[in-house]
């Protein structure tokens, strides 16, 4: 009873401080403090629920074993993420935007390609892609490189829908503007093009960066050596290993959101003049 | 319309790269097999039998079409439409968790960009994390999720409905945020001089607006759900629907049925699209909007 009691405690003053916070005049320090007081207020009523409904850790594991679970284990996790995250993820993640950034520059000489290319590209992105994993994995093998393989073909098509889309983002002015300065087809693109088109580019990244993730670790669930999150995912999830399970997990959120964060902090400095950054104080 | 003729060329030249494709990965298997009957494959020979293997690594598109014939119309024909070898019985099995999720995700979609648009703390508190939510690879813990819900006794569609639910709800939190957010100041203002109560306004200017929003997430969202669903029943041991197929078909090296189950899931994709789409350009005729 006592860690019930507890935990609506928790929620009541976690809550109470964050609308304190909230209608206060913003500043950057309340706007980082308001997500992380939500964040510790859920881990903290967890916590409590799982002790005070005594729910079998083999279920859901409070918190706390996690955390002693991840510093236990953290030879395993960094042999994981390696295989996963940098080999996996980060090939596929490079090879396939870069192939979808050639092809999108490539096909964006030919108008007529262009057109049919776009709408055939927004179908492919919306597609279940994921379902070529089983095949991928035949193909390359059960090691990393069928997990690059599948990265690719998930973030190649919103790329390049992505990529084509921001090339046409320039009117007839600038182009206009850019043949009276007598600059040719290269300059054009590396002058105006590219950078007008950098929006929209960063916009296909950051939906890869995710997706890439995703890919590497669903990959795993079709074959994979003994090593790799996806492998350990399934495997202690037989043994019912869960607090390994939400290790595995942690690492992953956290590999997500520094990916996330990265392309966004790139955004930011390359895009810095485009209104979207501008915008907001 | 003028869009037509260039979508036939893209269409017709993945065509092209895919049976070439299909020549150039099958080959080995074929020049393998005409070795050890000591016969010499002239080209013809070899195109023909890279089109035409069982377990080909790369199956050409007329056997994949032939196999999902086999295993849809055929079947109907023979009034064995809802057999357990039938593909539109395994469609089905995955889009009525793909339908259930994404219902429950769009309402807590709309729940929350509802709260989020209305109270500050939870603007404040709740929408970092729904951006954050979206960067965990949360697919990863798919096979848990399924394996604990059963363990508490919940099994058949919810738990794959539960990983399209979470899929799908935020790109509708996130589009209802930006459409229940996109009446100017002007509008808000008119809505004060007409004395409109806080629920005349959500009804009467807030929500409409929203539409367009609404429908350009739904449709992501319904692309994503189905993503969770087909993932949701790898774990289940592939005993139902268009995953465990792919998974089934990936143990026993069954390319073309894995073939096929991925174009059916393409197709069933394009379908639920398509009626979003459809809705949408529906709802806002009626409304004055398109």
């Amino acid at each position: 009873m006592g860690w019930l009691v507890f935990a609506v405690a928790a929620w009541g003053l976690g809550w109470w401080v964050n609308h304190l916070l909230s209608h206060r005049r913003p500043t950057p320090a309340t706007r980082l403090a308001v997500p992380v007081i939500f964040g510790i207020t859920i881990l903290v009523i967890w916590e409590a629920v799982v002790h005070g409904l005594e729910i079998s850790p083999i279920l859901l594991p409070p918190p706390s074993q996690i955390a002693v679970t991840f510093a236990a284990r953290t030879d395993i996790l960094w042999e994981d993420f390696v295989q996963t995250v940098i080999k996996g993820a980060m090939t596929g993640y490079v090879l396939g935007c870069g192939a979808a950034f050639v092809i999108a520059v490539a096909i964006d000489r030919f108008p007529f390609l262009q057109r049919g290319l776009l709408p055939v590209g927004n179908f492919m992105a919306a597609l279940p892609i994921i379902g070529m994993a089983p095949i991928l994995v035949m193909w390359f093998d059960f090691d990393w490189e069928s997990k690059a393989a599948v990265v690719v073909v998930m973030v190649f098509f919103p790329m390049l829908v992505n990529t084509v889309q921001g090339l046409q983002d320039t009117d007839a002015m600038q182009r206009d503007l850019m043949r009276t300065y007598a600059a040719g087809y290269w300059k054009t693109l590396l002058k105006l093009r590219l950078p007008a088109a950098m929006p929209f580019i960063f916009n296909g990244l950051k939906i890869g960066s995710t997706l890439a993730l995703i890919g590497a670790i669903v990959a795993e669930f079709f074959g994979s050596p003994i090593k790799g999150m996806g492998f350990r995912i399934s495997t202690s999830v037989g043994q019912l290993a869960l607090d390994l399970v939400w290790a595995e997990i942690a690492v992953a959120a956290m590999a997500g959101s520094a990916f996330y964060g990265g392309i966004a902090l790139l955004e930011k400095a390359m895009t810095f003049w485009h209104p979207s950054q501008r915008g907001r104080t | 319309m003028r869009n037509v003729m260039p979508i036939l060329t893209v269409v017709g030249m993945l065509f092209l790269i895919w049976y070439a494709a299909a020549v150039r990965l099958n080959a080995p298997w074929a020049y393998n097999k005409a070795e050890r009957a000591g016969i010499e494959l002239s080209f013809a020979d070899l195109v023909s039998d890279t089109w035409s293997q069982d377990k080909p690594k790369l199956p050409a598109p007329h056997q994949v079409g032939a196999e999902i014939w086999k295993t849809t119309g055929e079947m109907v024909l023979n009034g064995r439409g809802f057999s357990k070898r039938s593909l539109i019985y395994h469609s089905w099995v995955t889009f009525s968790a793909t339908a259930l999720g994404f219902l429950l995700g769009t309402g807590l979609g709309i729940a929350l960009a509802i709260g989020i648009v209305y109270n500050r703390t939870m603007d404040m508190s709740v929408m970092p994390w729904v951006i954050a939510s979206q960067t965990i690879p949360i697919l990863a813990i798919a096979p848990m999720i399924i394996v604990v819900l059963n363990a508490v006794g919940i099994s058949g569609l919810l738990p794959k409905a539960m990983i399209s639910m979470y899929l799908s709800f935020f790109p509708v939190v996130v589009g209802m945020v930006k459409g229940l957010r996109s009446p100017g100041a002007m509008q808000l203002d008119q809505m004060r001089t007409w004395n409109a109560s806080p629920a005349q306004t959500f009804w009467r200017l807030r929500l409409p607006s929203s539409m367009p929003y609404l429908f350009t997430s739904l449709k992501i969202g319904v692309a994503a759900s189905l993503v969770g669903a087909i993932v949701g029943e790898l774990p289940t041991g592939a005993v139902a629907g268009l995953g465990a197929r792919l998974l089934a078909g990936s143990y026993y090296g069954q390319t073309i049925q894995i073939w096929s189950a991925l174009i059916m899931a393409a197709t069933l994709a394009a379908v639920l699209v398509g009626v979003i789409g459809l809705l949408q350009r529906i709802t806002l005729r009626r409304m004055g909007m398109a």
